[in-house]
């Protein structure tokens, strides 16, 4: 499903340069779930959003679906981002003047072949709060909708960062589940992005990171459920 | 609708506060453009209409007396059309009720088809054969309040005849209605009258012939060609000298207050609009730029950069649109308000109001075009990051001490102080921006006011320096020195001073120009000569002195020579040095010592007229003495003269000043409010972080309004200087050779424009200050790592 090469990544903010990445290989396979762990400050986020189109490595090559995201355009990007990927991003970033229906037709609007919204946050436990704004909601039931956004239009990766990380334990395992039974029922490729060491239980593989590296790669031989966890 | 659409509508009507701010940014420039340009086409179009439906002649001559013979060679001329001769007699007329002296013109009625048509208001025209029934001019009817069936006597030739009001008119040769010489219009004390020719005819000796001739040419016919052979064929009749319509006086001061108002209509609304767009730009721009996250997100949906700038580009629009229909709907308002404004002024008896659309997509292209490269400009920047980058927040701004702490001054600053310093030093950009934006609405506010500080100085120097007789005596003809002292002599008469004022045109080679010499005492104490610094300039004993204005129409300068060309008696042409120049604010007028005047002419002791100083008590009954004394042709009384001008003048001033001061006040206001609620936008997290911190809502408030009170503090002083230099430009562009605005700003000007700004900051201030309070301190904090 993925395959990134040799990926490097500087950033120059401000006065200061940062390595977020030194050359990280890494594979997503169809249908998995990957939880990537690593402290703050690893790379996590930067080789997710490069992965999902979000930003461009400075080095190295990611094949994605079949397409080189390394040679791609913005119209192929842009593409790429619409079709193939949906994104959760740890505050949520629901448009705050949009409803929960909204704030998922938004997606579904440009999408090819999309579930609709109220399907959508149906799968997710809202579908009793489809007309409520985002200041109306809880936090977990802001990343609930905005998983339901995420995963409307069938993507084939869903690509969430730090999905639990704004949340207290109860609401983050609801998130969770949410997270697996979409694995589970849509087959969608799903990557979590973690500094959370207990989620690793529920992936099929973990993936460790520091500081800009891949330290190692496991497989579980067993997913444990969401409910499960704890921490 | 779509959900995009839908957060359209949404964050619009959130934001409906600085949408209308904006909109009202807008309008204003909108509605000044329309407002003057409608004004201008509106008065250019109901002139054009009114001289063709009422077939307002094109070439004019007075003349002594002539056979009405003479009217074949005259329509023989080659390139002339229609002829008409009419007998005109100027006289003093004694009104019921009403003490002050007045005069007025007699014209003899248009010929049935003939030329100057009249377009009667009320009653009718006089019955054929009667003698004592006149048609009154508007201006003149409504100053004295006359309906048909009222009287008012006439001296005519000599005896006070009584006549009846059966009709009153407005003429085109009359639209704007001054007495020949006087600077302003004063339609109490002069008026048209028409009556049948055959009376006045027989009172002034013109049966079978004419004193007044009226011309129109063919398409072919060139208008100095005509007055040429005219002038040659009427030089043994005494004729004065044909003009051609743009020298008739009403037709003169009408194009000049057209051209004053065409440069306002330029001007004004050039600034307005300009200054409307550049506030546009910079405000669509920073409210773009604090939805950069939510640009990122849309990003990372799939949305691409086009559907994107879609989106805020029919934001940009919808307030654009919302600007230009208030704008178009008060432009159209205070258009229709003007222009009905200066009919009156003018006397039109209808006015053909015009609108024309390219005016209209004018205003739209300027605002759109202004608004959409600053909506795309912003969408640009916010959209070429790539969304992972835009989504984070911005890297820490590089602070770095400022300059007075450089210099080791920061003892004396407290924290929020140092912040409020070194924010604005960090975007100096976005300061200026803020600084010229508020400036430039300072200075607007300044061109609204000016005018009427610079009419009050005007009339102050021309009244109260320079001409400071307070009545002015006009002898029916050359008389005698002696006679001015005999009313000197007068009990009530202070001082009198004798003048002499001759017709002339003064020409240098190919400019030429008709105006008065006015002939003057060298220390004459009533009409005092003023150079640049409004010291007294005592007049040569040789050699004319002319307003700047005039020799810069002639092309002269002092030591140079022009022709003078007597304009009666025996019609002699002299070369004359100019002897110096004055600055004068109205008119165009010439100067010479008496005597020297007297010997050019070859007459000896000869005046005109009299300049008079008199008791306050005994004005009145002077006034009435003098009307009836023999050979006085008119007595003017300065100051209501200029009262009844100033009243009407004002009210075109102030309605102009009023209109232009609430439009730059809803500027000033529109960008006090935006910068203060952006500056709020892009700073709430930093103060909620301090509130969080242990600051007080009072402190974190200074921070906000301290910065928004500093920026205006600089801005003021800033925009005194725009004020200063937009003024200077708009007197410029509205000088005519009638009057010229003295680019002199009184301290009130000042103070008005800083005083607004202020209570647009201090209101702003307010609503930002009730926000912050509302601040929901855990929820800012959340929303971004």
């Amino acid at each position: 499903m993925f395959q990134a090469r040799g990926l490097t990544k500087v950033y120059v903010m401000g006065e200061v340069r940062v390595e977020a990445l030194r050359g990280v290989d890494l594979d997503l396979y169809p249908g998995e779930l990957a939880v990537l762990l690593g402290p703050s400050g690893s790379g996590k986020s930067t080789l997710l959003n490069i992965l999902g189109g979000l930003d461009s490595p400075t080095g190295g090559q990611v094949i994605a679906a079949g397409r080189d995201l390394t040679q791609a355009g913005e119209r192929a990007l842009t593409a790429f981002r619409r079709q193939v990927v949906g994104f959760v991003f740890q505050f949520y970033n629901l448009i705050p003047s949009l409803t929960a229906r909204e704030n998922v037709a938004i997606v579904t609007e440009i999408a090819e072949d999309p579930m609709t919204p109220e399907a959508a946050l149906d799968l997710v436990g809202l579908g009793a709060r489809l007309d409520h704004f985002p200041a109306q909601l809880s936090g977990g039931e802001q990343q609930r909708v905005a998983i339901a956004r995420a995963i409307a239009k069938r993507p084939r990766v869903l690509l969430c960062d730090e999905p639990t990380g704004a949340l207290d334990s109860t609401t983050g395992v609801r998130v969770l589940e949410v997270l697996e039974r979409v694995n589970r029922e849509l087959g969608t490729t799903t990557a979590v992005i973690t500094h959370n060491a207990a989620i690793a239980a529920m992936a099929d593989r973990v993936i460790l990171m520091a500081d800009g590296r891949i330290q190692s790669v496991r497989t579980n031989p067993e997913r444990v459920a969401p409910r499960e966890i704890h921490w | 609708m779509s959900a995009l659409d839908r957060k359209l509508w949404r964050e619009l009507w959130n934001q409906r506060g600085q949408v209308l701010a904006i909109a009202v940014v807008i309008a204003g420039g909108v509605s000044t453009l329309l407002m003057s340009l409608a004004t201008l086409d509106s008065l250019t179009l109901t002139r054009d209409a009114f001289y063709r439906d009422y077939r307002f002649a094109e070439v004019f001559v007075s003349l002594k007396r002539a056979p009405e013979s003479l009217r074949e060679p005259i329509a023989a001329i080659p390139g002339v059309r229609q002829v008409e001769t009419r007998v005109a007699a100027a006289v003093n007329l004694d009104i019921p009720d009403f003490a002050d002296p007045a005069t007025g013109v007699l014209v003899s009625l248009p010929e049935r088809d003939g030329l100057n048509q009249l377009h009667l208001l009320a009653g009718r025209l006089p019955e054929p054969g009667r003698d004592d029934e006149t048609v009154v001019s508007q201006a003149f009817a409504e100053a004295h309040e006359f309906e048909p069936g009222a009287h008012l006597s006439a001296i005519i030739d000599g005896r006070l005849q009584r006549l009846t009001i059966v009709g009153i008119a407005v003429s085109p040769e009359y639209i704007y209605q001054i007495k020949p010489g006087d600077l302003f219009p004063d339609f109490a004390r002069h008026g048209v009258l028409w009556m049948n020719r055959e009376p006045l005819a027989r009172a002034y000796d013109m049966d079978g012939a004419f004193n007044d001739l009226l011309l129109t040419l063919t398409r072919e016919g060139r208008p100095k060609d005509v007055i040429e052979r005219l002038d040659v064929l009427l030089e043994p009749y005494g004729g004065l000298g044909a003009i051609e319509r743009s020298d008739q006086l009403s037709d003169r001061y009408l194009d000049a207050e057209l051209e004053q108002l065409a440069g306002m209509a330029r001007l004004i609304p050039g600034v307005f609009l300009g200054v409307a767009a550049f506030l546009l730009n910079v405000v669509l721009g920073r409210l773009i730029g604090a939805q950069r996250d939510q640009i990122a997100i849309l990003k990372a949906f799939g949305y691409s950069a086009r559907q994107i700038g879609g989106h805020y580009v029919r934001w940009a629009l919808v307030i654009i649109l919302l600007g230009l229909v208030i704008g178009l709907g008060a432009g159209l308002w205070f258009g229709l308000a003007m222009a009905e404004l200066y009919r009156g002024f003018f006397y039109f008896p209808y006015l053909e109001f015009s609108l024309r659309p390219p005016v209209i997509a004018l205003a739209a292209v300027v605002t759109l075009g202004a608004g959409l490269t600053g909506t795309l400009a912003a969408v640009r920047r916010a959209v070429r990051l790539p969304p992972a980058e835009a989504m984070q927040p911005e890297p820490p701004p590089r602070y770095r001490p400022t300059l007075v702490e450089r210099f080791g001054l920061q003892r004396f600053l407290s924290q929020p102080t140092r912040m409020i310093l070194r924010h604005i030093e960090r975007r100096p950009l976005k300061s200026l921006l803020s600084i010229l934006g508020i400036g430039l609405a300072c200075g607007i506010l300044m061109v609204g006011r000016f005018q009427e500080g610079a009419l009050d100085y005007l009339i102050q120097v021309q009244y109260g320096l320079a001409q400071r007789d307070d009545l002015t005596v006009t002898f029916s003809e050359p008389t005698s020195r002696r006679v001015v002292l005999e009313l000197g002599a007068r009990p009530g008469v202070d001082w009198a001073e004798p003048t002499r004022q001759v017709a002339v045109r003064l020409r240098q080679a190919n400019a030429s120009q008709s105006t008065a010499i006015q002939g003057l005492e060298p220390d004459s104490r009533l009409r005092r000569i003023l150079d640049d610094r409004l010291q007294v300039q005592r007049l040569p004993a040789e050699g004319l002195v002319l307003s700047d204005q005039l020799a810069q129409l002639l092309g002269v300068g002092v030591g140079d020579r022009v022709e003078v060309e007597i304009l009666e008696g025996r019609r002699e042409r002299h070369r004359v040095v100019v002897a110096g120049l004055v600055r004068e604010f109205t008119g165009l007028s010439a100067y010479m010592d008496l005597e020297a005047l007297n010997r050019l002419l070859g007459e000896g002791e000869a005046v005109t007229g009299a300049l008079l100083a008199v008791e306050p008590g005994a004005r009145d009954r002077l006034v009435a003495e003098l009307k009836a004394a023999p050979r006085v042709a008119g007595v003017t009384d300065r100051l209501t003269a200029i009262q009844s001008f100033m009243d009407s003048m004002t009210e075109i001033v102030l309605s102009f000043a009023f209109v232009s001061t609430l439009l730059a006040g809803s500027i000033a206001f529109g960008v006090v409010y935006n910068d203060a609620r952006i500056t709020l936008t892009e700073r709430a997290r930093e103060l909620a972080t301090l509130r969080v911190l242990g600051f007080s809502l009072g402190e974190i408030t200074a921070i906000l309004l301290g910065e928004l009170a500093l920026l205006t503090a600089i801005a003021i002083p800033v925009g005194f200087g725009i004020g200063w230099g937009l003024i200077a430009l708009i007197v410029r562009g509205i000088e005519s050779e009638l009057y010229r605005i003295p680019l002199i700003l009184e301290p009130s000007v000042f103070a008005f424009a800083a005083s607004v700004i202020l209570v647009a900051a201090l209101l702003s201030g307010l609503l930002v200050a009730r926000r912050l309070r509302r601040l929901d301190l855990v929820a800012v904090l959340k929303t971004r790592e």
